[in-house]
């Protein structure tokens, strides 16, 4: 990325092609972050501004790095796997199920089906509980106060499930490599059945307050467009890349864990823009109730634990494996030695691939769109920085 | 000396009217406070309905309720240490707040709490009003731009500009109002009649036409009147920068706009300023549209018996306010920790209560309605402010620049022009006639 306060051609000559001066008084560099309301967590973003024209956008990332791949290569793959939820913190779960499944690919063992049933429904309850803390925030970011409170409300009933299931309500920890180390409480499928009634109509609340609110069409349509082609040549994925129109989610196209078993679709958007992620994730808590409540139904009895060695030492090897967290693709690439801790790990967060769309997703726009995309581009800056 | 003082009590004038500089200095006192009072009643207002339309419950420990919350808070702003930026021009820093907070109450000097409850009552009285809440907006500029900093900068750029462009659709929507004044007629759409419209700028003088003309202007030539009243009702919000036209300190973007630098004491007087810019523009509409203090039917519910049951009002809702905190009182959890918040709010329901009752004495009963009538209806326009914050997400700056020039300039003059020849029908149709014979 060019760095926009030291750039000698302005982003007014690259952008119009016009030559001549552009008087220098006319921009302003301002300092967005990492101190910041709606920069969530501690993103830096030095904007180029002509007035509330956004000419230009560097972002500035590492404030919460914390080495967790280095960190990786000094502990055994179990000791690593609670780390891993503290990268994107908002969908714990998924970290957890990524790293799980990665490490079992490479010792080459499979989690029992009642062990993937769980994972399944934490998982997906973790989707909705991770796109609720989104709405939430990014209608905050474009002026809604009210919504993040309601998605709180109901988040917290998620939350409510994941404390009884495992003791812990954000980094849970809930899967351990090979399956899951507890299982389930009494009347678990009944709390989550409940759960999927209530939540229902809640979703159809949020919709209310904004889906057809003129104020928020008028924020978020044609905002931060993002066209297919772009958004496959930055690497984003997720729902950012599905609101462009590209039907890619590897719950379909890599099907992990028992996610063949389950009917659900993938909604994807027409323009690319603010509106129709805001659609596409919406649509996204729909499908993730509808597995869930599918999953419930059919969850077999069983053990929840593979065979796992008691020390785990994988034959020497790699393995890249991916699955579709709710920010994107969530990839884990592990190098094994043959010993008890692995060689490297490296992490493919969503978070940070889909946060190199910004600047492509704002120039030209106004300060206050600036916001909007990087709430709509839903990031978790525990996962950009790692 | 005495009879300075008390001959005033027994005119029927305004103490600038009548000149009696006691009175007016005793008026400008009680504004004060009673402006001051509404502020931190909002303060507590605010953040207890926002809370409840949000699923939460908003300030609970300071008092039973919450109810000291503000009083906490004022304490700690002023105890706070009195920080300006080293890079800030010192003397435009230390100027601006003092700017907003004169100019907001400054307004408050012709407003007609009620017949003769106003300071003073000028022929330009709505001119001065629109004209001295303006100046408010020099000092956000100067705040943003004293504070030398690129957040209130762009704060200060964004409320002139904004500030500006709404001021001209909230001036128009205003002059439909001053011109339906002049119309002689009485109801909602008597415009005629032997030339006896008052035709006024004075606020005082506005209610009064009301009054004549036996209806509200919100009802006049309906809809001519809603539309002027809707288009003043949005350009009152965003010349108060409040949600959803609260660019200037939109939290999200420019973390708090023009006031970023600000703290503790200066913060304060923004505060101030801003919610009693609130106040004054709510009873510019009031004033205008809503029959300023005039109680509700007083053409269809006429008559002394009317009357006295109208003026019942003030002291039963006092009653139901007493009621209404005992209920409460009595629902407190009954814990050794919460007996003194219990005792604290029995005895507000109490004063609640004495006041009511004091409010049904008859002398006291004539002179509280028409402020009281007044209060209510700003006291609408005040939830209505905390509602849309609740309700609605932020515009942006174009689309704000788009709404204002676009929408409400357009239609606004729309309603001038509508208004101005069914104002002339008379003429106009002598003058078509005229041109009939003639041709």
């Amino acid at each position: 990325m060019t760095d926009v306060t030291k750039s000698t051609t302005s982003f007014y000559e690259e952008d119009t092609g016009k030559t001549g001066t552009f008087l220098d008084a006319n921009e302003l560099i301002l300092n967005m972050g990492p101190q910041h309301p709606s920069t969530h967590g501690v993103l830096r973003v030095i904007l180029k501004l002509d007035g509330e024209k956004v000419l230009g956008t560097e972002c500035i990332i590492g404030y919460l790095h914390r080495g967790v791949e280095k960190i990786a290569e000094n502990r055994t793959y179990t000791m690593f796997n609670p780390y891993v939820d503290r990268m994107d913190y908002v969908a714990a779960v998924s970290n957890g199920l990524g790293y799980c499944e990665a490490v079992e690919k490479l010792l080459n063992i499979e989690a029992p089906p009642r062990a993937n049933y769980i994972r399944v429904i934490l998982t997906e309850l973790n989707r909705i509980a991770s796109h609720q803390l989104w709405l939430g925030t990014h209608a905050l970011d474009i002026g809604a106060i009210t919504p993040l409170f309601y998605t709180f409300r109901d988040r917290e009933e998620i939350l409510k499930i994941y404390e009884k299931f495992c003791g812990a309500r954000l980094t849970t920890h809930a899967f351990r490599i090979g399956g899951c180390s507890y299982e389930t409480y009494d009347g678990f499928e009944d709390n989550v059945k409940k759960f999927v009634k209530f939540v229902t109509p809640k979703i159809d609340e949020y919709e209310e307050l904004l889906t057809t609110n003129r104020i928020w069409v008028e924020r978020t349509k044609g905002v931060g467009i993002l066209s297919g082609p772009d958004a496959i040549a930055l690497g984003v994925t997720g729902p950012v890349l599905r609101a462009a129109g590209v039907k890619w989610d590897l719950r379909k196209a890599q099907p992990y864990a028992c996610y063949k078993e389950f009917d659900f679709e993938i909604p994807i958007g027409e323009n690319g823009d603010t509106y129709d992620r805001y659609l596409v994730r919406i649509a996204e808590m729909r499908q993730s109730l509808r597995i869930i409540s599918q999953a419930v139904e059919k969850i077999p009895d069983g053990p929840i634990m593979a065979k796992v060695p008691k020390v785990i030492k994988p034959p020497v090897g790699e393995i890249y494996h991916s699955i579709e967290a709710p920010k994107g693709e969530l990839g884990y690439f592990i190098v094994s030695d043959g010993s008890t801790q692995p060689y490297r790990v490296r992490v493919r967060p969503p978070s940070f691939v889909n946060l190199q769309a910004l600047d492509k997703m704002v120039r030209g726009m106004l300060v206050a769109d600036v916001v909007a995309v990087i709430g709509t581009l839903d990031i978790v800056l525990g996962e950009v920085d790692r | 000396m005495l009879e300075y003082i008390t001959n005033y009590l027994n005119s029927n004038l305004t103490p600038g009217q009548a000149g009696n500089i006691f009175w007016a200095v005793v008026y400008i006192l009680l504004i004060f406070a009673g402006v001051s009072a509404a502020v931190i009643l909002m303060n507590w207002g605010e953040r207890k309905a926002l809370a409840h339309m949000q699923v939460r419950l908003g300030p609970m420990r300071v008092g039973p309720h919450g109810l000291l919350q503000p009083f906490a808070d004022a304490l700690k702003l002023l105890l706070k240490e009195d920080i300006a930026p080293s890079e800030a021009d010192k003397m435009v820093f230390w100027v601006a707040p003092l700017i907003v907070v004169v100019t907001a109450f400054t307004t408050f000097i012709v407003v007609p709490f009620g017949q003769t409850h106003a300071v003073t009552d000028m022929n330009i009285g709505i001119l001065f009003m629109l004209g001295v809440s303006s100046l408010g907006v020099l000092g956000i500029v100067t705040a943003g731009w004293a504070s030398n900093s690129h957040f209130p900068l762009m704060g200060g750029l964004r409320s002139s500009a904004q500030m500006v462009s709404y001021e001209i659709a909230m001036g128009l929507a205003v002059i439909s109002a001053v011109l339906m004044t002049s119309f002689s007629g009485v109801g909602p759409f008597g415009v005629g009649g032997e030339g006896t419209g008052s035709g006024t700028l004075s606020m005082i003088g506005i209610v009064q036409a009301q009054q004549a003309q036996h209806v509200w202007f919100v009802f006049k030539l309906f809809p001519l009147g809603l539309i002027a009243f809707g288009i003043f009702a949005i350009a009152m919000v965003a010349e108060t920068n409040r949600a959803p036209f609260d660019l200037p300190e939109a939290e999200s973007e420019l973390v708090a706009g023009f006031h970023t630098e600000y703290s503790g004491f200066r913060w304060s007087l923004f505060f101030l300023a801003e919610y009693a810019a609130m106040v004054a523009v709510s009873s510019i509409a009031v004033t205008l549209w809503l029959g300023g203090w005039l109680r509700p039917f007083t053409y269809w519910l006429s008559g002394s018996g009317w009357d006295t049951a109208f003026s019942l009002f003030p002291g039963l809702t006092f009653l139901v306010l007493a009621g209404f905190t005992f209920f409460n009182t009595v629902r407190m959890p009954k814990h050794p920790a919460l007996k003194i918040q219990t005792v604290g709010l029995g005895v507000f329901g109490a004063i609640l209560g004495v006041v009511g009752l004091l409010l049904f004495v008859p002398g006291v009963r004539e002179r509280i309605q028409d402020i009281y009538w007044f209060s209510i209806k700003v006291a609408v326009f005040m939830y209505l402010y905390i509602w849309y914050r609740g309700t609605f997400p932020r515009y942006r700056f174009d689309q704000l620049m788009k709404l204002g020039w676009k929408v409400l300039l357009p239609v606004g003059f729309g309603v001038l022009i509508a208004t101005g020849l069914i104002g002339l029908s008379d003429q106009l149709l002598e003058w078509v006639k005229g041109v009939m014979h003639w041709a």
